[in-house]
């Protein structure tokens, strides 16, 4: 949350701001049914901007404070948009042992970005996530639904010219 | 599917299927089935592509009606995978390559002969295929929890059945009274699997008999599944979803509660789609819903997704994340068991505790107490991984030391490399060194040592890992995660991690272990919930049992595994040095030069570093054929 790409302008569609109002309208009543609207919300527009999160504080009377408490509370949740591909190195314990670590570091420095961060051409954001649970593969990480395991060092280059 | 008639109806109709695959010798309607690995490991190693292939092969065989393809839960053995398993024969094929599928179907599917070079090869012993169950990884596990795992499709609710699916819930529901059902738990002496290990039939009971009048009750289940490097529930709920439904119904009967919540991270998308067939399998057959078995019990369920965040794995914080907000844990007292979800009496267990359940209704309390320790019943499922051969995951009944797991199951450390600790309970335990190697694995053991349970990952570090590293590792895990909540945790892991940072920079003093120390012990008992007091374990685990490695960073600023950076120089040996250049062409920074100084019997002059411009990167020592450069 610290990159300034909340400059990014919102552009929701009303075909995305309907498809939102119908997520709320089945589930406002059900209990606790915050967090699954949000996880929708997310799905819809890729990120939760203030614009969205008002959306959903007017339809369920939920105060607003409370959802950017609820939105800025959970890792899955972004207030800004991510890249075309989101690279998300596993920095869980097997993959860091096997040296996932060196790995991010070189992504970092490829691309030019800090983690959570977002590469000025709006094409890669990078990420360290903790596990996705396959360790066998050990170290890994995932091109949005790609993953690619056994790496070292090396591969780095190669995966990122794949999607160039 | 309303009465028990027509569930053994359904599971005679599948039993022969499903034996097929574990007795060899079943009625089956086809000739061979194909068991592929469906879950995370083998899938992100391309097992869809080769179910595709499979498909294509057998078509052009003409063996479609033949050969059954069933995608399947985890084998376990997910270093091999992915893994493809052919019935009657047992074949295990591993790493399996697509191109390899046609070759199979010709060979093994058409004619009969098992393709040897394909099959994992601890299993083929000269002419002979040995069985799976011989192999070191799988003689001395036992799976209970994981029993239908790598066995039936999860996806179908039918081969659930046949394998005594939804038996269980029917002998509660039909012969058994609340109180019996938690009776049998309590005697089964079965402990929460997810870390703590609080007995699970005396949560029971209390959820039922603490606040008699109670009008609603829930039954959660913890599927956050949140230590880096553990993947037991994940792999449960991708191979065998019913079986968490079908201890939540039984749970459900047991207390009272007519309602359930799944409580699943959203990093798992194979396990909730799973779930999420499930669910809608088991209410179209009539084993969620209203008036389960005509017995006018009902019961539901409901997923909710986590959002990525460890905390929630608590259980108070777990709850309030349901509930729709932050998820921040609450002080306790009040327990769940009398204000729990929604502020009702409340039983939460995890994954793996369910996953025993009906095998213990069905078996029997003395059968599960009749495995492992005096005060640890049953088995436990570990994740291995981290520097072990065969990482994956194995089932062992309580009191198999940690020897047998690392060098018999595990098949030892590769690359000849020294063991040096094991790491279990993640960001909450402890490492543990060799001189404990021969330790019974149970949960008063392993906290005697100073680590704990957990929920079940297992990471293995060789001499080439630095304690003080790991630690520094794990503090970062738990300061990014820390909800904030009470300043021990919040303000003491950031201390702690600044400590070690300094540590591992070569400015630490003496004195830093000290404070370093004292403020662990201030985090651990004045945190409000477990993520805050286990969260210095791994800090104290290491300066106790490596109190040398800490000191050697302090005192003589070197790292003696060689990871932190700023405590490493780079040097040519320069006798051993052919001045090739290789190493100066690689350098970045520009650091290598000639000097004039030939070693006897060399033709060129060797190369030096200069440690000012050094960035330490080991570009050189990688390149370097002749091993002429050491870090030290």
């Amino acid at each position: 949350m610290n990159s300034a790409k909340s400059t990014v302008p919102f552009k929701g569609t009303p075909e995305q701001e309907a498809q939102l109002i119908a997520v709320i309208d089945e589930k406002k009543d059900d209990q606790g049914s915050l967090m699954p609207i949000l996880q929708k919300a997310q799905e819809i527009y890729g990120y939760l901007p203030i614009e969205v999160q008002k959306i959903i504080s007017d339809r369920t009377g939920i105060p607003l404070e409370k959802i950017y408490g609820v939105v800025t509370f959970y890792a899955q949740f972004s207030l800004y948009p991510k890249g075309e591909y989101t690279i998300s190195v596993c920095l869980g314990t097997a993959c860091y042992v096997k040296g996932s670590g060196d790995i991010y570091d070189k992504l970092q420095e490829k691309l030019g970005i800090a983690g959570g961060e977002c590469t000025a051409d709006g094409k890669f954001s990078l990420e360290a996530c903790r596990c996705i649970g396959a360790c066998g593969l050990a170290p890994v990480l995932t091109v949005n639904e790609d993953v690619y395991g056994r790496l070292t060092v090396d591969d780095v280059d190669k995966i990122l010219a794949k999607y160039a | 599917m309303k009465t028990l008639e027509e569930l053994k109806v359904v599971r005679e109709s599948m039993e022969g299927e499903v034996a097929l695959r574990t007795h060899g010798n079943a009625s089956s309607k086809y000739e061979r089935h194909v068991l592929v690995c469906g879950g995370t490991g083998c899938t992100s190693s391309g097992s869809p592509k080769i179910i595709a292939k499979l498909k294509e092969e057998l078509a052009a065989n003409g063996l479609s009606d033949k050969v059954q393809i069933v995608k399947t839960g985890c084998f376990g053995l997910c270093e091999r995978g992915p893994i493809m398993i052919v019935y009657p024969e047992d074949s295990f094929y591993s790493r399996v390559n697509v191109d390899e599928i046609p070759r199979i179907v010709k060979e093994h599917l058409v004619d009969g002969n098992p393709v040897k070079e394909f099959l994992y090869e601890e299993t083929v012993v000269g002419d002979e295929i040995k069985a799976l169950d011989d192999t070191a990884f799988y003689k001395k596990q036992h799976r209970v929890a994981l029993r239908n795992c790598g066995v039936i499709d999860p996806e179908n609710i039918n081969e659930y059945i046949g394998r005594d699916g939804y038996r269980a819930l029917g002998k509660v529901l039909t012969e058994m009274k609340p109180e019996d059902v938690i009776q049998t738990v309590l005697d089964s002496g079965l402990r929460g699997r997810g870390g703590g290990g609080f007995p699970t039939g005396m949560k029971w009971k209390l959820a039922r008999n603490i606040v008699p009048d109670a009008d609603i009750k829930y039954v959660c289940c913890n599927a956050d599944e949140g230590d880096p490097g553990a993947f037991m529930d994940r792999s449960v709920l991708e191979g065998d979803p019913h079986v968490v439904l079908e201890a939540m119904t039984i749970a459900g009967y047991a207390i009272g509660a007519t309602h359930g919540y799944i409580y699943v991270r959203a990093e798992y998308p194979i396990a909730v789609e799973r779930l999420n067939i499930a669910i809608k399998q088991a209410r179209e057959a009539g084993m969620l819903g209203e008036d389960i078995f005509g017995t006018g019990f009902s019961f539901d369920i409901d997923l909710r997704l986590g959002a990525g965040a460890f905390v929630c794995g608590e259980e108070t914080a777990l709850m309030t994340s349901i509930e729709g907000n932050r998820g921040e844990p609450r002080p306790r007292p009040p327990f769940p068991a009398e204000k729990g979800l929604f502020q009702k009496p409340t039983v939460l267990n995890n994954v793996e505790t369910y996953a025993n359940i009906p095998q213990i209704i069905l078996n029997g309390a003395e059968w599960f107490a009749s495995m492992g320790t005096e005060k640890s019943k049953g088995t436990k499922v570990f994740a291995l991984g981290g520097k072990i051969k065969n990482t994956g995951l194995v089932e062992i009944p309580m009191g198999t030391t940690l020897r047998e797991v690392i060098e018999e199951i595990g098949g030892g450390i590769p690359n000849g490399k020294k063991f040096k600790a094991a790491q279990t309970g993640g960001p909450s335990g402890g490492c543990i060194p060799a001189e404990h190697f021969d330790i019974p694995i149970d949960y008063d053991n392993l906290i005697s040592i100073g680590s704990m349970m957990g929920s079940g990952g297992l990471i293995v570090m060789d001499e080439d890992n630095c304690m003080v590293d790991i630690a520094k590792f794990f503090l970062e895990f738990t300061v990014d995660e820390s909800c904030g909540k009470c300043t021990p945790c919040r303000i003491g892991t950031k201390r702690m991690w600044e400590i070690l940072d300094k540590i591992t920079k070569g400015k630490g003093t003496l004195e830093d272990l000290d404070k370093l120390e004292e403020l662990a012990y201030h985090v651990k008992s004045n945190s409000l919930c477990g993520l805050g007091q286990t969260a210095p374990n791994p800090v104290l685990s290491t300066l106790k049992c490596f109190k040398d490695e800490y000191i050697a960073h302090v005192v003589d600023k070197k790292c003696p595994a060689g990871v932190c950076k700023d405590l490493l120089s780079f040097e040519i040996i320069k006798d051993n040095c052919f001045g090739c250049g290789m190493c100066a062409r690689q350098c970045p920074a520009s650091a290598i030069t000639v000097t004039d100084y030939t070693a006897p019997g060399k033709k060129k002059p060797a190369y030096s570093i200069d440690k000012d411009k050094c960035v330490k990167c080991g570009a050189c020592i990688a390149t370097c054929k002749f091993k002429a450069i050491i870090k030290k």
